[in-house]
């Protein structure tokens, strides 16, 4: 049984159409990579499984269960974590707050016990701050666990990102454009660390990204999309050859 | 029928005098995005000049007006120089609890000199003409026109001039707008005086509507006319005139139709209404968040 | 000759100095000092009966002691919406108004005057839980709106509570309730003023308090990282309205006379001064605020009409040389729970003696 299933999916913003006819089928486990020029509608497509559009038309389901309507926190409890083309952590908020925040929805303790500080209240405080601080172990943040999310440098905040999504448990990862600003020494350490969070947490992975190697390094499938709408899929060897993906991002005659 | 042509008369003048004040609110939010609450007490200055003028300088409409809207828009100069520039890269709330303490000194500074309501002389001879029922009087016809004509002229102004395009691209976008050479900050007082100066002249408008003018008379019109900007959308000059005579119409037909103690409550809950379902009011549109 | 490298220090300013940080380290022995705030609360307590009691000090002084409790209320919950949430919300006064006409209603005219000492608590919570319950009016449109938008809900919401009360004969309209019975006192004061406080700090230190820095911070990030922001801004409307009710029952009962015209836009500018004078996202600001707002006042009375020329302009400088207020977003110790404080110390033990008895 698919995880995630896309079924002619469409989008307008006004009178504008932002995707058209999209459809993806996710099996657990894969490595699936989004790409187009800019304004193809990857991210919106994002926005659409995530909940932040409700899509005009079409349905998206996961684990048997319909998003569209949904809301965005509904989406992310059942397993959904993304993480942003800019990066959006909270900045004037420190780094384990930025993690401890996104384990919300998992912090077992209610209004009442939060008000007085009674009940399950400390046990939780403590296992999910253990559990925050484990987590930005994983990713070599512990050390700057006290620092303001704005302070740390680039690369960090991107580490911590991905770490914030990984928070909320999910077993589906969209990543967007997680190597935006990289060398390529960091794009090749960002692929061995996405083949390995995949293994390590069991994720699925859907990636919208520019940077070729990347995508075509790891992804086991590709989507290709211009003006919203889905102009190639396959494999990674199919599309770099495909003349349409070619006209898509260098215009007619690129392929020359 | 006359009675409800009555109240329409009396809305467009209440409508205009909102609509100056209103403008003022919406020409600062779009350049600087920043609520000037001491917007209405420059209006009550405006008030208070025209009285100063009429009553010691003996000064007829004309020069009053003038002497007026020239002293309140250095007066909004000098405030946007002092106190707001050194918080245009601050918190936005700060910016707004320093306009908050820039109203409540005017307020105070005026109570010090005015510790009683003023009355202002009258300075344009009031002619009240009857067509059957309906009775108009010059006042209302002088206020509306004058209104509409600074309207035309701010229209004028923003849309035809290199002052106001400059305006226009910095409410747009901040950032590139000095890259292209545009002296920013010479525009933004620009902005400052022309906002109070249309808030002064409404304050003329309403002592002549009005004569007895106290300090503390700009606090709740300065909040309508805020919220008036809002419904037709903050930061939009077509709007914040459209809003203005919105909320004089609520207010004037409350009043008239239903009753008059609970006109600015029925007002107020219409207004609410409208931007719950269009929150970014009705010419407004939302600042794209891109996700 | 003097050399260039001697310490220009010289005269009285060496003992100043000195003075200087010998105060500072007796202030770093008792704010390190965990177990001093439970005792200094109780102390207070004791101290509020004793004063209250046997009149240790001036009737005008603990009249003024009152009046910092209550607006030390009404800051700290303020600065739960505008502050942590950083909202703009400018009806506090509105739910003032709620919880004082509320527990002045009960009072005057619902329980027997003899009862009225021993129902004043059930009273002042009835006016919270009132004031509470109307926040919805205004918390639900603030799912839909934010920002500027917001602090129009809450100013129609102020202005249609003056309405209302104004329109209710029975409660005297536009002419107020006169003669409420005087029953605020200091100890009551200070336990709602430490009740709130406590309140509202574990509220922040909890999910829901995180829940709502992280909408101040990014909403929509927010709501994609699992957390319920519909639950988080209702949780944080209600209680902080509570509050400013029971602010408000409170001040009915101690100023003893209430009218519409009390809970006005400019009542709401006098919290809204307190909570950004003090400092936004901070208890220890709010505190401070409510305390030099008032105090302030009362010493600046003398002046005259000139207090009130005088103030905005202090607040206006302060503005612009200390945007953030004066704690500016700075916690004190005491107010911060001691597992959040050294969370991350002790987690770093715990995997040191983890590694210890595991590794070697």
């Amino acid at each position: 049984m698919p995880l995630l299933e896309a079924k002619n999916v469409t989008h307008y913003f006004g009178g504008l159409c932002a995707v058209s006819d999209f459809n993806l089928t996710l099996e657990p486990g894969e490595l699936v990579g989004v790409i187009g020029p800019n304004g193809a509608g990857k991210t919106t497509i994002f926005n659409l499984i995530t909940g932040v559009y409700k899509a005009s038309q079409g349905s998206i389901i996961f684990n048997d269960k319909e998003l569209v309507g949904k809301k965005s926190n509904q989406i992310i409890e059942m397993g959904i974590a993304r993480t942003f083309q800019n990066i959006r952590l909270w900045q004037d908020l420190s780094v384990l707050d930025n993690i401890r925040i996104a384990y919300f929805s998992q912090t077992n303790y209610g209004s009442l016990e939060a008000l007085l500080h009674i009940g399950r209240y400390k046990a939780e405080e403590r296992r999910i701050t253990d559990q925050s601080m484990d987590l930005l172990k994983v990713f070599n943040l512990d050390g700057l666990a006290d620092e303001n999310a704005k302070n740390l440098p680039y690369g960090s905040q991107r580490r911590l990102e991905i770490a914030r999504a990984l928070a909320t448990n999910p077993h589906l990862l969209l990543l967007d454009e997680p190597a935006a600003g990289m060398n390529p020494n960091e794009i090749n350490e960002l692929m061995d660390f996405i083949r390995w969070i995949r293994s390590e947490f069991k994720l699925t992975i859907l990636l919208i990204e520019h940077q070729m190697r990347l995508v075509m390094g790891i992804s086991e499938r590709l989507k290709v999309l211009d003006f919203g709408a889905t102009i190639a899929e396959g494999l990674p060897a199919e599309i770099q050859n495909n003349p349409k993906v070619l006209e898509a991002y260098l215009g007619v005659g690129g392929e020359e | 029928m006359t009675y409800f042509l009555q109240q329409v008369l009396n809305a467009a003048q209440l409508g205009s005098i909102y609509a100056l004040i209103a403008l003022g609110y919406t020409m600062v939010y779009g350049i600087l995005t920043m609520i000037n609450f001491a917007h209405g007490d420059l209006f009550m200055v405006g008030a208070f000049f025209c009285f100063l003028a009429a009553t010691f300088l003996k000064l007829p409409f004309v020069p009053t007006l003038l002497v007026s809207m020239v002293g309140v828009a250095l007066l909004g100069v000098l405030i946007e120089r002092v106190a707001y520039k050194p918080l245009r890269t601050a918190p936005r709330v700060s910016a707004i609890i320093t306009a908050l303490g820039v109203g409540l000194f005017l307020e105070n500074f005026t109570l010090v000199f005015s510790p009683y309501p003023q009355s202002v002389p009258t300075l344009i001879k009031n002619v009240t003409w009857t067509f059957g029922g309906l009775s108009i009087s010059s006042l209302q016809i002088i206020i509306i026109v004058i209104s509409i004509l600074m309207m035309i002229m701010l229209d004028f102004i923003v849309q035809r001039t290199k002052v106001g395009m400059a305006m226009r691209a910095i409410s747009w976008d901040k950032a590139s707008v000095p890259l292209m050479g545009v002296p920013v900050n010479l525009i933004i007082s620009a902005t400052f005086a022309l906002g109070t100066g249309l808030g002064a002249s409404a304050g003329v408008m309403y002592a002549l509507a009005f004569p007895v003018i106290d300090p503390y008379m700009g606090i709740l019109i300065g909040w309508k006319a805020f919220i008036a900007a809002v419904v037709g959308g903050i930061g939009n000059i077509r709007g914040a005139m459209i809003g203005a005579f919105i909320l004089a119409i609520l207010e004037i037909m409350v009043a008239a139709y239903i009753s008059s103690t609970y006109r600015d409550f029925i007002a107020f809950a219409l207004l609410l209404l409208l931007l719950i379902f269009r929150p970014y009011g009705i010419l407004g549109k939302p600042r794209a968040q891109k996700v | 000759m003097k050399s260039i490298k001697e310490p220009s220090q010289s005269g009285p300013s060496k003992p100043a100095n000195e003075t200087l940080s010998r105060l500072r380290i007796i202030w770093e022995k008792i704010a390190s000092n965990r177990k001093a705030l439970p005792i200094t609360i109780i102390v207070g307590f004791v101290l509020s009966i004793l004063i209250q009691q046997f009149d240790l000090v001036d009737q005008y002084l603990q009249i003024i002691i009152m009046f910092v409790g209550i607006n030390i209320i009404l800051s700290v919950s303020l600065n739960l919406i505008n502050g942590y949430m950083g909202e703009f919300s400018v009806g506090h006064a509105g739910f003032m108004a709620v919880g004082a006409y509320v527990s002045a209603t009960l009072t005057m005219y619902v329980i027997p005057t003899w009862l009225g000492p021993w129902t004043f608590p059930l009273v002042v919570l009835a006016g919270g839980a009132f004031a509470g319950l109307i926040s919805l009016l205004v918390a639900i449109p603030s799912f839909r709106t934010r920002g500027d938008y917001l602090a129009i809900v809450t100013l129609a919401f102020l202005m249609i509570v003056k309405s209302v009360i104004e329109n209710i004969e029975v409660i005297g309209g536009p002419r107020g309730i006169p003669g409420i019975d005087k029953l605020t006192t200091l100890p009551w004061v200070y336990f709602w003023t430490v009740a709130s406080v406590l309140i509202i700090r574990n509220f922040v230190y909890s999910k829901f308090g995180r829940g709502v820095l992280s909408i101040r911070e990014d909403e929509i990030a927010s709501n994609l990282m699992s957390v319920n922001t519909k639950q988080v801004k209702l949780q944080a409307f209600i209680i902080s309205s509570f509050f400013a009710g029971v602010a408000g029952a409170l001040f009915a009962h101690l100023l003893q006379f209430i009218s519409p015209k009390v809970f006005d836009i400019i009542k709401s500018t006098d919290v809204l001064i307190m909570v950004y004078l003090g400092g936004i996202g901070s208890i220890a600001g709010s505190i401070l605020g409510a305390t030099i707002y008032t105090v302030l006042l009362e010493v600046l009375r003398p002046l005259g009409i000139w207090r009130m020329v005088l103030m905005p302009l202090v607040l206006v400088l302060l503005m612009i040389f200390r945007p953030r207020g004066i704690m500016g977003m700075r916690e004190f110790r005491w107010f911060v729970p001691y597992y959040n404080l050294f969370a991350t110390k002790i987690w770093r033990h715990k995997k040191e003696v983890e590694d210890a008895s595991s590794g070697s």
